[in-house]
Order: C-alpha cells, then structure tokens, then sequence
C-alpha cells in the first residue's frame, strides 16, 4: 500500500510544482508585494509545470489507487489549461480592473494558480469522490476570483449568483454520486462500469441518478438548463476571470464529462461496430441525454445572444452555444467525435481569448463593455478592429480561420456516424449565431464614432499579445495537420479500449 | 422497530427535497445556503448507509467524512461572498441582488 502510494507520487510532479507556484505566489506577493514579481513567479511555475506535463506525453497508467489517470487525454487537456492559464496571466497584468485593487493581487494570482489545481485534478480524475473534490477546488476558488474586485458592485453579485448555482449542482452531483454508489458498491468508474455491464442494475434508479450527475457536468460546461450562472457571473466577474472560466474551466468539464461518458456507460463486450465506436450499456440512454443536452444548448445559447447589447454577456451567450457544438462531437461516441471535440477546444481557446482580451482592451481605455462603444472603432483601432473582425469570423466558423476547421471536424464526426440531422441543426445554428457576431462588426466598421473621435493607442506588449492570439487563430485554420494528429493520439484513456 | 436501510433512505430523500425546497422558493442567501448544506448531508446519509448496509468497503464512509469537509469550506466561502453582498446592497435578499440585467 505504502510502496504504490510513494510510485505513484512520481506522476503528480505537475501537481506538485502547481502548489509549489502557489505557495511561491503568497510568498512572493508578501515579500515584495509587487504584482510583477508576483505574476513572474506564476509564469516560472507554469513553464516548470509545462516540462513535468511534457515528461508524461506517452505514459498511460492509474495512480492511488485508481483515483487519478495518468494518460494521453489527461495531458492533452493539462496543456490547454496551462496555455490558457499562461495567457491569462499577461491578461491581468494589462488589466485595469485587476490591478485597481492592489491589495489583493497576491490573492488573485494565487488563486488562479489554485484553480490551475483543481483542473488538472479534474481532466484525471477516475474516480467519483475525486471527481467531486476537484470539481468542487476548481470551483471554490473561482467563486472567490468571481468576485476578487469587491467594491464593484456587479462583481459581488456575480460571486453570489456563482456560489448559489456552483454549490446547488455539485450538491445535485454528490447526490447521484451516492445514488450510483448505492447501486455499484464502488466509486472507482471502472468497477462502476463492470457492475452496470453485468446487467441487473434498475435502470430507472440509473437514469435519475445519471440525470443528478449531468447537473455537475452541465453546470461546469454551461450546459443549457444548468446555464443559469453563465450571463451574470461571465458579466459581473473581472474580464480576465471570465475568459478564463470560458475556456480552461470549461476544457476541465468537458475532460470529466469525457472521461466519465467514455468509461461508465460503454459496453466493451460489443464486437460488431467498426474500430473507434463504441456501444453503451443496454437500458442506459446516455447518448439521447448528451443529444437534448447538446441541441437544447446550442440553440438557446444563440438565440438569446442575439438580444445582447453588452458584449461581455453577449459572449456569455455565445460560449454557451459553443458549449453545444462541443457536446455534438460527445454524441457521436466515437474516437472521431472526441478528437473532434478536442481539435475544438484548442481553437476555441485562441479565437475565445482573443475575444475577450478585446473586450478587455476596449474596456480599459473606454471603461464600457457596451456594444455602442464599437461604434467607429474601425477608424479609432484599426489593429485591435481587425482582430476582432477574425475572432468573430472564427467564433462563427467561417474559413478561413480556425473556428472553420474546428467545427468542420465535428460536422465530419457527425456525418460519419449518420447523425446527419444534428449536423444540420448545428450549421442553421452558426448560421444564427453569424447575425449577432456581425452587429459587432457593424458597428466596429460600419457606424460613425459618436462623441469621442481620438484614435486608441495601445502600448506595445498589449499588441503582442494580441497577435499572439490572432496569428494562430489565423494559422490553424490554413495549417491544422500536426494539431488534428496529436488530438487523434490524445483519444487514448488509460484503462478502456 | 427494527431500522433498516430503507429507512435511511426514505430519510435522505426527505432531507434532500427539503434542501431543494430552501433553495428554490427561500429568499434569504443565508436559508439558500442551508438548503444546499441540507442536500449535501442527505448524500452523506446515503453513502454512510449504503456502506453500512449494502456490506460494502469503506469507500462511502470515506466520502462522507470528505463531504464533510468539503461543505465546511464551501460555507466558509460562501459566507464571506453573502457578508461581501450586505455589504454592497445592504441586503442579503438573492431577489433585489439583482442589477445585472437578464
């Protein structure tokens, strides 16, 4: 017992160096109270935690005791989120609303390393306990980071809205958890999955509690009806924290939500399907869950987007929507439909940051979020006016950005595992969501600056980052090859075929 | 009377509809908050039960006792946002917190 707990520990070494940056990040901020310093220590964390990820491409194991999996998914997910974190970082330290409150930087950048944490907890998790626990780190340190601008009064709303919706469905999933737990008389996924494979389980009693367990899963992915949080907190919280929420946060859900759908509900007796496709359960209606999930979303998330004037909530909206189209390659249960969801998230997470960090530049020189406040930027920001005109060609999924080849990918999935009215319903609904990304467009280029006229300039480290979100954006839309091949390997999960 | 696992059962789903119940139609942040800590208790019974009764390891008594903790922290946050919120709106009704427009 001991000697696999101390063989095991070598796995946990990108854990490890995370907390190390934790704590060297309350050290730092204590020390020199510099938020230079303090984001500098993250940054030399994150790369160090980069070289132990780096370390583990290739392995595929469990540790304690089968609570966490070492495999090619985990790490996979492990550098979307330390990518994102990284870029996050440079994010807040541009930010004006971060770095108004100087006394509580130290605690900001601690906590996204802490949520940092709890993702990476969350795309190995393998087992429910452990799912919940990391859900649950993941999600305590983003109520605070929600609401770490105190004195704002929308921030402190988005921070209540948060903990009530957060601490409602994860409560929803620890109930059934033990449900499941009762059924199973283990919480180990896999053992789960043998026990319901025998047959015998009440299917109904496995459906209400499925249902319970969707409620956690939804309410990390935004998934429509667990999406209630999503507008307010996305608007209320800091713009740094809300992409961050938007893409990593969300890449964590998607991770366990993959893991669990691929390893408990699949039947690996069934021989008859081709290579990569794979059957659930008899009696279990995992996949029809997934679809009402996937479609539902995707609709809701665009039509109500449509009737947004705030920017920052109108991308709340359109990340629930973008939440659907990933479901859709979870439906087709398949390799082909979770690489497809993967080769997604890397290009979300360039076209949505950089959609935000617009957001976010605007609103530090203009302090509105306000779709009124693009009026004319063409001529104001020609650069900044520009990306933004790619971020939304690519959140659209027009080529030839990246968004096209993401969603490309999923349609694909979807056609080849004959769903093609789904693949229909989710072109009509880019189609929908094109309407609301072109009101910014319009009124970025089309529309006469009302009041004030004087061009915006950016200091030079801002326009760095911001060619370093829309070059790749560009980039993996023309030259995906070496990306789609690296999701196709990622596939593989410890333990399951 | 002779208690048996249905029993506790029975038990857990009560104390969880009645945690949803607070949550749903209580307007208090603070009864909210208890409602949820009513929830997370009746799986704490279930996995305790279940672990007692169904002759199963101690994986459910183990999750009870992380639950625990785990709920400790959560109020613990949570708290600090409602004390943040009466600090801001001077109220903690979850109804007039409510400026962000839908």
């Amino acid at each position: 017992m001991l000697q696999s707990i101390i063989q095991s520990l070598q796995y946990i070494k990108p854990e490890a160096a995370l907390t190390g940056t934790f704590l060297c990040a309350i050290l730092a901020d204590l020390i020199f109270k510099k938020k230079e310093i303090t984001a500098g220590v993250v940054i030399a964390g994150i790369l160090v935690t980069a070289v132990y990820v780096f370390q583990q491409i290739g392995e595929s194991t469990s540790v304690f005791s089968r609570m966490l999996a070492v495999d090619p998914f985990a790490v996979f997910f492990k550098f979307l989120i330390l990518l994102s974190a990284l870029i996050i970082v440079f994010f807040s330290l541009f930010s004006n609303e971060v770095n108004n409150n100087k006394r509580r930087i130290g605690e900001y950048y601690s906590l996204l390393v802490a949520m940092a944490i709890g993702m990476f907890f969350m795309v190995g998790a393998s087992n429910l306990l452990m799912m919940y626990l990391s859900l649950e780190l993941t999600s305590i340190s983003s109520y605070l980071l929600a609401g770490i601008t105190k004195e704002a009064r929308d921030s402190a709303e988005a921070s209540l809205k948060y903990v009530i919706y957060g601490a409602l469905s994860s409560g929803l999933m620890l109930y059934g958890i033990s449900i499941v737990y009762g059924l199973t008389g283990v919480l180990d996924i896999y053992s789960v999955n043998s026990v319901l494979a025998q047959g015998g389980t009440n299917t109904i009693t496995l459906l209400i509690a499925g249902t319970l367990i969707v409620a956690g899963f939804g309410y990390k992915i935004s998934a429509v009806p667990f999406h209630f949080w999503t507008p307010d907190v996305y608007e209320g919280a800091p713009v740094s924290i809300t992409a961050f929420l938007s893409v990593a946060s969300k890449a964590a859900g998607f991770a366990m939500l993959m893991r669990f759908s691929k390893v408990v509900f699949i039947d690996s007796s069934v021989i008859s399907l081709p290579a990569g496709m794979w059957a659930t359960i008899h009696g279990v209606v995992w996949t029809d869950i997934l679809i009402i999930l996937s479609v539902i979303t995707m609709t809701l998330g665009n039509l109500v987007a449509i009737w947004q004037d705030n920017v920052k909530r109108l991308l709340a909206y359109s990340s629930i929507a973008h939440a659907g189209y990933m479901l859709l390659g979870l439906v087709v249960l398949g390799n082909d439909g979770f690489a497809a969801t993967m080769i997604y998230f890397v290009m979300y997470l360039f076209m949505n940051l950089g959609a935000f960090y617009v957001v976010m530049l605007v609103a530090n020189k203009t302090g509105s979020e306000d779709i009124e406040t693009y009026k004319g930027l063409g001529s104001r920001a020609p650069l900044l006016s520009v990306s933004m005109a790619i971020f939304l060609i690519s959140l659209t999924g027009l080529p030839p950005t990246a968004g096209f080849v993401g969603k490309l990918y999923i349609f694909a999935a979807l056609i080849n595992a004959k769903l093609i009215w789904l693949a229909i319903i989710g072109v009509i609904n880019s189609v929908i969501s094109l309407y609301y990304y072109v009101r910014i467009f319009r009124n970025m280029f089309l529309r006469d600056a009302e009041g004030e006229q004087a061009p915006l300039t950016f200091h030079f480290a801002h326009t760095f980052l911001l060619l370093v979100l829309v070059v790749p954006t560009l980039a993996l839309g023309l030259y995906f090859g070496p990306l789609v091949e690296f999701a196709q390997y990622s596939v593989a999960m410890f333990g399951v075929k | 009377m002779h208690v048996t696992l249905t029993h506790y059962l029975i038990a857990s789903a009560i104390l969880f509809s009645f945690g949803l119940f607070a949550v749903m139609a209580r307007r208090n942040a603070i009864m909210v908050l208890m409602g949820i800590e009513l929830i997370l208790n009746s799986a704490n019974i279930n996995f305790i039960a279940f672990a007692h009764y169904g002759g199963m390891h101690l994986d459910g008594q183990m999750a009870a006792i992380f639950v625990i903790i785990l709920a400790a922290c959560e109020a613990a946050v949570a708290l600090a946002i409602v004390l943040n919120i009466y600090q801001q709106f001077n109220t903690v009704n979850v109804d007039e917190v409510d400026t962000l427009k839908d």
